[in-house]
């Protein structure tokens, strides 16, 4: 996993709740072997619509989402997540995030950032209005700095941790293995 | 003051982080054509699954159900997805249901079906639907990829602990309303993210009457209002559907067990974080308009307005999906004609849903133009079905008669919904693409989508069960 520490990018405005796991990467994808790249069916019916913002010049380059609540609800596929990285994405900024995306995120090395939704929808709004802008996060201080406004946000300690040097959880829990054995002999 | 989720998540406390996770012993590990990555990650680390008897293996997303032959599955990668499963089983240990044993069928039906989904249990499977097990008293919820090779490679998992929130049904129900309209206006009441965070218990009169099919329906679409979990407190219901079958405790094991199980429940005047509360007497047959579950209404309203819409980015929403959907604001929903019709998915496809369409389907033919499947949760419930005589009435009526697999409800073993085409389904997502590209769903109960069926348009059951 690669660490995760500060990142300044261009942001891509996705101004819409409820934007689900079957717009992220449509089911019928999901038979393909991991190698082959999950980018390429990043938000694919999405962009059947020319005038989604994925493939216009502006958001080239694009590593960070910004998304209304409850960003990536539906299913449990970690291809939500792969697609996204794949394609170069690797946080998104929403009020609300689906639980169990939000929980595969962390898992990834993507960090998933929840601000208030009067911060995100003022974030969306100047997305909007300047096409292409930069947004910094920072999560050691768990800071975002947008469009001249700073947005402290939340993470729990042991994620952060994890994403900040690129560790996963299986490592440390079988370093716990004494305890689950215990567990077991109860 | 405890809650029903606050006993189950003790029970399975293996240790604490500083940040306040819990590593969580998992009971049984479900599994289905989605584990696929979880055991390749666990082969990259050299790891083989910590305790294979925990675990139970089926193919459901990418079986076809035209048949039971995977030799003629014409897509290759498709035909690989379930058979992986297979060899992953195989060489994990891990008991697995194979397609030619009556016992295949989706993973959220035979879970319960076989009994191995029991109150207090803690229940994981890669797929969001795992909140259904839930109805029978289990802490039961959906895991990603990295989740499942964790659990394969420990036994356990780290969650942190979710909020309580108690939505509570009081009252009666109405004739031709069932599980189906109580969780689509739970859902259209509290949103898309209204319990995200939260585990819910379901509860009042109306929750403890259903069957315990009528609840499975209930807790699977939990997670359609964001909630990792849904769960309804064991009581004689549970306990009776449970008794005698083969994963279920026998003889002295079963009288431990009941013991146990009485006690699970949240302790009266307990707190929850957020509470709800709906008559039961209010709640109609619903069908879905748009492209989330929370867009539901009742079949006598009409199509919503944008127009009205309490802020900009609503109404923007109410566009986008009125433009998918193909629909005009203020059109009345049954006069809302439908192409395909799906009664099946891990939300409806048990005995008592087939029951509930054949009643309507029973006398009638399907409407010209339209066509329309029945597929069975599993090989048990199908042959169930058969005994009863239910898929008599169904193909004569004109509806096919497939078998069991999750077939329409995500269509990636071929079931879909073609371009444009509109379908009453009693699936549980509405999500643009879900039943296929450009396909557009109606979610609903089954016996509102055999009305669909028989009057070729979204139409309210009650007036059919009348006799108009």
């Amino acid at each position: 996993m690669d660490p995760f520490r500060r990142l300044e990018a261009v942001a891509l405005p996705l101004a819409r709740a409820n934007v689900d796991t079957d717009q992220i990467v449509p089911a019928r994808f999901l038979q393909k072997p991991r190698a082959v790249g999950f980018g390429q069916f990043l938000f694919h019916d999405l962009r059947c619509d020319a005038a989604f913002a994925l493939d216009q010049a502006d958001y080239h380059g694009a590593r960070i989402v910004v998304a209304g609540r409850n960003f990536a609800c539906g299913s449990s596929r970690e291809h939500a997540v792969w697609a996204l990285q794949d394609y170069g994405f690797r946080a998104a900024i929403a009020p609300s995030f689906g639980d169990i995306f939000h929980s595969n995120a962390l898992k990834n090395g993507f960090l998933p950032v929840v601000l208030p939704e009067a911060a995100v929808d003022a974030m969306l709004g100047a997305l909007l209005a300047a096409p292409g802008m930069r947004i910094a996060i920072d999560l050691e201080r768990q800071r975002v700095d947008a469009a001249g406004e700073t947005c402290r946000f939340e993470i729990a300690p042991f994620a952060k941790h994890c994403l900040l040097e690129g560790l996963d959880e299986l490592g440390y829990t079988l370093s716990q293995v004494a305890r689950i054995e215990a567990f077991e002999r109860r | 003051m405890t809650t029903l989720l606050d006993k189950i998540w003790a029970q399975h406390r293996v240790l604490e982080r500083e940040d306040g996770q819990t590593l969580l012993y998992v009971d049984r590990h479900y599994l289905q054509e989605g584990s696929a990555a979880a055991f390749e990650m666990l082969r990259q680390r050299g790891l083989a699954p910590r305790v294979p008897a925990r675990a139970l293996a089926v193919a459901d997303h990418y079986v076809p159900t035209d048949s039971r032959d995977l030799a003629a599955v014409a897509d290759p990668e498709r035909r690989e997805m379930a058979q992986v499963l297979g060899r992953n089983a195989q060489g994990g240990g891990i008991r697995m249901f194979a397609l030619d044993d009556p016992r295949q069928g989706i993973v959220h039906v035979i879970g319960p079906e076989q009994g191995a989904t029991q109150p207090g249990l803690l229940i994981v499977c890669g797929d969001s639907h795992t909140s259904t097990h839930g109805a029978l008293g289990a802490l039961a919820f959906g895991i990603g990829a990295t989740e499942m090779a964790h659990v394969l490679a420990t036994q356990t998992l780290w969650q942190r602990k979710p909020k309580s929130m108690r939505i509570a049904v009081e009252g009666t129900l109405g004739e031709g309303v069932s599980a189906k309209d109580v969780i689509l206006a739970i859902i259209a009441r509290i949103g898309a993210a209204g319990a995200v965070g939260h585990a819910v218990e379901y509860a009042g009169g109306a929750i403890e009457r259903l069957s315990v099919e009528g609840r499975l329906t209930v807790c699977n679409m939990s997670v359609e209002a964001g909630a990792r979990a849904g769960l309804v407190a064991p009581d004689d219901t549970t306990f009776e559907y449970l008794a005698g079958r083969p994963f279920a405790p026998q003889g002295a094991g079963w009288e431990e067990a009941l013991a146990r199980w009485r006690a699970l429940c949240t302790e009266p005047g307990t707190a929850f974080d957020r509470e709800v509360t709906l008559d039961a007497r209010e709640i109609v047959p619903m069908v879905t308009w748009g492209t989330s579950p929370e867009d539901a209404l009742p079949v006598t309203g009409r199509v919503p307005d944008p127009a009205a819409a309490a802020d900009a980015a609503r109404r923007d929403a109410m566009l986008r999906s009125l433009a998918y959907m193909g629909l005009a604001p203020g059109t009345p929903i049954t006069s809302i004609a439908v192409d395909r019709v799906f009664i099946g998915s891990c939300t409806n496809s048990r005995i008592e849903d087939l029951r509930a369409a054949a009643a309507v389907a029973k006398g009638r033919k399907v409407a010209r133009g339209v066509q329309a499947w029945v597929v069975p949760g599993s090989g048990l419930v199908k042959a169930q079905a058969e005994a009863e005589g239910l898929d008599r009435v169904f193909l004569e009526s004109g509806f096919q008669w497939r078998h069991a697999g999750c077939s329409m409800c995500i269509g990636v073993n071929g079931d879909v919904v073609e371009p444009g085409r509109r379908c009453a389904s009693t699936s549980n997502r509405n999500f643009a693409g879900r039943q296929g590209p450009g396909a557009r769903t109606h979610l609903m109960s089954p016996a509102m989508a055999a009305a669909a069926a028989v009057t070729g348009r979204l139409s309210d059951v009650r007036r059919l069960m009348a006799g108009a």
